[in-house]
C-alpha cells in the first residue's frame, strides 16, 4: 500500500513524488487539451446540426478536463495554470501522439476535408482508454488527483456513450459506412500505442500509487473495445503497433506545432488580459 | 443547525438564495446544491461551493453574483467564493424545490434513479406525460439534454443524471 498523500504542500514535500506526479498531470492534461483542440475543429462542420451541439458540449466538457489538471500543476507550484496551458515549448508538451493527428485534409478554415470515421474512431478509442485511465486514477495515492477523476468519469461516461452510438448506428447501416469504419479503426491502430506510453517516469507512477500499470490499463482497453468492434461485426485490428516516437518524451509532430501555435495565438497576443 | 444561525449568517443565506444560476434563473444556487459551506469571520465570508460541470462557462459568473450580492449585506468587508474538489457534484443535490422549479422553467428534472445506466424515465415537464423520447443526449448546454413529449408534442429539456 502506497503512502497517501492528501493535499498539494504534502506532496511539494517529497521531491521525487512531485516530479512523478507532475509528469503524469502533465500527460492527462495534455492529452485533453489536444483531443479537445481536434474536437473543437469540427465545429459547424459535424455531418448534423444535433452532432454539431454534442460534440461541441464533449469538447467544452474535455476542455474543462485539462483546465483542472492545469490548475493542479499550479497548486503543485508549476506556474499558472493558463501558462502552462499555453506558453511552454512544443518539446514541453506531454500528450499521445493519438491525440494531436489532424482530422483530415484541409484546413478548418479552408477546404476541410474531415475523415468523420476517424474521428468517430479516434476518439471512441481515446475514451475508453480515458475511461480504463480514470477507474485507475480513482485509487490514486495523490488524493486530489482521485477526487478529480470521479468528478470526470460522471461526465466522461456520455461522451464514451455518444461514440459508442455511432458505431452501432453506422455498423449497421451501409456497407460504405462498415468500410470507412475498418479504415479509420486501422488509421486509429496506428497510434493506439502512444496511449499506453507513460514515458520514462511510468514505472516510477506506478511504484508510487499514482496510476496501475500499463498492461491492467491495456486489459481493460482491449477487453471493452473488442466486444464492441467484434459485436459490431468491424474488424479487430488485433496487436498494438509497435510505438514510434514518444510524446510522452516531448517528441511531436509538424502537425502538432501548427495546432499549438493556432492554440495559443490569442493568449500570446496579451497574456495579462483577463478572461 | 436553523436555531444556531447568527443573524449575519441568516442574511448570507437569504442573499444566497437570490443568486440564481445564470443559464436558469428560477432556480437558486442553493436550490441546486451548489453551496455546501458558509464561514463568517469578523467582516469576511466564505462561501464553499461545488462546481456542476467543470468546464461550466457559468461558474465565473455565479461566483461573481455570489460576490456582488453578499457584499451588499452591512457589515460585510470581503466576500471569497472557493470551489471544492470534494464531495462532488451529483444531480440528487439538487432539492426538492429546485426540481419544481425547473419544471417550471420548462426543464425536466434529473431521474433520481436509474444513475447514467439503462433508459432513463424522463417525465414530460408540461404535461407529467411519461411518453417522452430523448432527441438528443447532448443538449444547449453540457449538463442537458433534449427530449420531446409524444403526449402534447412538446420537445423540451432535460437535466442529465451525473
Amino acid at each position: 500500500m502506497s503512502k497517501i498523500y492528501q493535499t498539494p504542500e504534502e506532496a511539494k514535500q517529497d521531491q521525487q513524488y512531485l516530479e512523478t506526479l507532475a509528469e503524469l498531470i502533465y500527460q492527462l492534461a495534455d492529452d485533453d487539451l489536444l483531443i479537445s483542440h481536434r474536437g473543437s475543429e469540427w465545429l459547424g462542420l459535424a455531418p448534423h446540426i444535433e452532432e454539431d451541439v454534442a460534440f461541441s458540449s464533449i469538447t467544452q466538457d474535455t476542455m474543462g478536463h485539462a483546465a483542472m489538471y492545469y490548475q493542479m500543476l499550479e497548486e503543485l507550484g508549476f506556474g499558472k495554470a493558463d501558462d502552462i496551458a499555453h506558453l511552454r515549448k512544443p518539446e514541453e508538451y506531454r500528450n499521445a501522439a493519438l491525440t494531436e493527428r489532424v482530422n483530415g485534409q484541409g484546413h478548418y478554415k479552408e477546404n476541410p476535408d474531415y475523415d468523420w470515421g476517424y474521428a468517430i474512431m479516434r476518439n471512441y478509442a481515446y475514451e475508453v482508454f480515458k475511461k480504463a485511465r480514470l477507474d485507475a486514477l480513482e485509487n490514486s495515492s495523490y488524493a486530489p488527483l482521485a477526487d478529480t477523476a470521479a468528478k470526470i468519469k460522471r461526465e466522461q461516461f456520455y461522451h464514451l456513450y455518444h461514440w459508442e452510438v455511432w458505431i452501432d448506428q453506422l455498423s449497421h447501416s451501409t456497407e460504405e459506412a462498415q468500410n470507412r469504419l475498418n479504415a479509420a479503426l486501422k488509421k486509429t491502430w496506428e497510434d493506439v500505442s502512444s496511449l499506453f506510453d507513460l514515458g520514462s517516469k511510468g514505472a516510477k507512477m506506478v511504484e508510487l500509487g499514482l496510476i496501475e500499470s500499463v498492461d491492467v490499463l491495456k486489459e481493460k482497453f482491449i477487453s471493452r473495445i473488442q466486444a464492441k468492434i467484434e459485436g459490431a461485426g468491424l474488424e479487430w485490428p488485433g496487436e498494438f503497433k509497435a510505438l514510434e516516437t514518444t510524446g510522452r518524451e516531448g517528441k511531436h509532430s509538424q502537425e502538432f506545432v501548427d495546432a499549438l501555435n493556432e492554440l495559443n495565438e490569442v493568449y500570446k497576443l496579451d497574456p495579462q488580459a483577463s478572461w | 443547525m436553523q436555531e444556531a444561525l447568527t443573524s449575519l449568517e441568516k442574511q448570507v443565506w437569504e442573499k444566497l438564495q437570490l443568486v440564481t444560476d445564470p443559464e436558469i434563473t428560477s432556480v437558486s444556487l442553493i436550490e441546486m446544491g451548489m453551496v455546501e459551506a458558509v464561514e463568517i469571520a469578523e467582516s469576511k465570508v466564505t462561501v464553499r461551493m461545488i462546481p456542476t460541470y467543470i468546464g461550466c462557462p457559468a461558474l465565473n459568473m455565479m461566483e461573481n453574483d455570489v460576490v456582488k450580492s453578499v457584499s451588499d449585506i452591512e457589515g460585510i468587508d470581503e466576500v471569497e467564493v472557493i470551489f471544492l474538489k470534494k464531495p462532488i457534484w451529483t444531480s440528487d443535490r439538487i432539492t426538492a424545490e429546485g426540481r419544481e422549479k425547473l419544471k417550471e422553467y420548462g426543464i425536466a428534472p434529473p431521474p433520481l434513479e436509474s444513475k447514467q445506466e439503462g433508459v432513463w424515465e424522463i417525465e414530460c415537464p408540461y404535461c407529467n406525460s411519461p411518453k417522452t423520447v430523448m432527441n438528443n443526449i447532448f443538449g444547449p448546454t453540457a449538463c442537458r439534454s433534449i427530449f420531446y413529449c409524444n403526449s402534447c408534442k412538446n420537445p423540451f429539456e432535460a437535466i442529465k443524471p451525473v
